[in-house]
């Protein structure tokens, strides 16, 4: 038993800020009001940075219910309204194996297999398209 | 050689913080047991899922595990009960995608996918009791697809 599986994760995960890039890392076991608040934490975070990028790295999480395959696809589809992009990096294979069995695909998710991946992927990307078309920078 | 010293229990689940409890012990009793890593990921999936509906739709109550022996295979059963409203429409609440809580509708049809196998017991005005049963080293259950 590692000290992350034996304690829960409550209150605040901690946000980075890596240049263009917003970087979390989850660990443990999640409460889910702790989930719940980094969802909106990202948000306003995004919204108040204007990062291009959140990367979200699982490589400590062992398990991902439809709980938080929720929330994960959330904060993807809520960070590209506020024109960023999200990739999930580091699920590990017993995960991935878990989520399709449940039904739980997360199709609107960008995924990598590690965190340098994952800020390659996003250092590689253009900027996401917005749906009203290309955004105004200049007045 | 496998006993069932920390693995049988009963724990409340009445918040979210007890979905914590309940993944840490079925993760600590599946490992005891000698589940593999893919099964115990599937086990404590299928609890969080479980768990979580009887928070959520049941109003709270109890998950009891149970060690069980069948010639010389290890298993695990997990019962959970709460005294909520109860399922009116069980073949619907067990379709994937249906929902009545807000949730994505996996979690019932998603958690039977996860084990070998799978009871519920619902009385309208009464409760729900769903009791899931996995073994160790046996193959996942066959698939039932339409």
């Amino acid at each position: 038993m590692s000290d992350a599986r034996s304690r829960p994760v409550t209150g605040h995960v901690p946000v980075l800020r890596l240049g263009d890039v917003l970087l979390v890392t989850l660990q443990g076991d999640l409460h889910d009001s702790t989930a719940q608040q980094l969802q909106q934490d990202l948000a306003e975070t995004i919204s108040r940075t204007g990062v291009r990028g959140v990367l979200i790295d699982i490589s400590g999480v062992e398990i991902v219910d439809s709980f938080l395959g929720r929330v994960l696809a959330e904060i993807a589809a809520q960070a590209k309204l506020l024109a960023a992009r999200t990739v999930v990096a580091g699920m590990r294979p017993a995960v991935a194996i878990t989520l399709v069995e449940l039904g739980l695909t997360l199709p609107g998710l960008s995924t990598a297999l590690s965190t340098e991946a994952g800020m390659e992927l996003l250092s590689q990307q253009a900027p996401v398209p917005r749906p009203g078309g290309p955004r105004q920078e200049s007045a | 050689m496998h006993t069932a010293a920390g693995v049988e229990a009963c724990l409340p689940i009445r918040s979210d913080m007890d979905l914590v409890w309940v993944r840490q012990h079925v993760r600590q009793a599946a490992a005891r047991l000698g589940f593999g890593l893919v099964e115990q990921t599937k086990l404590i999936t299928a609890a969080s899922e479980l768990a979580r509906n009887t928070l959520v739709h049941g109003g709270g109550g109890q998950m009891e595990a149970t060690h069980l022996s069948s010639g010389g295979a290890q298993g695990l059963r997990l019962a959970f009960t709460d005294k909520g409203p109860g399922i009116a429409d069980l073949d619907r609440a067990l379709t994937d995608g249906y929902t009545s809580g807000g949730g994505l509708g996996m979690g019932l049809s998603g958690a039977r996918r996860l084990v070998h196998d799978f009871d519920i017991d619902s009385t309208p005005g009464h409760g729900t009791t769903v009791r899931v049963t996995c073994w160790v080293g046996r193959p996942p259950r066959p698939r039932e697809e339409a």
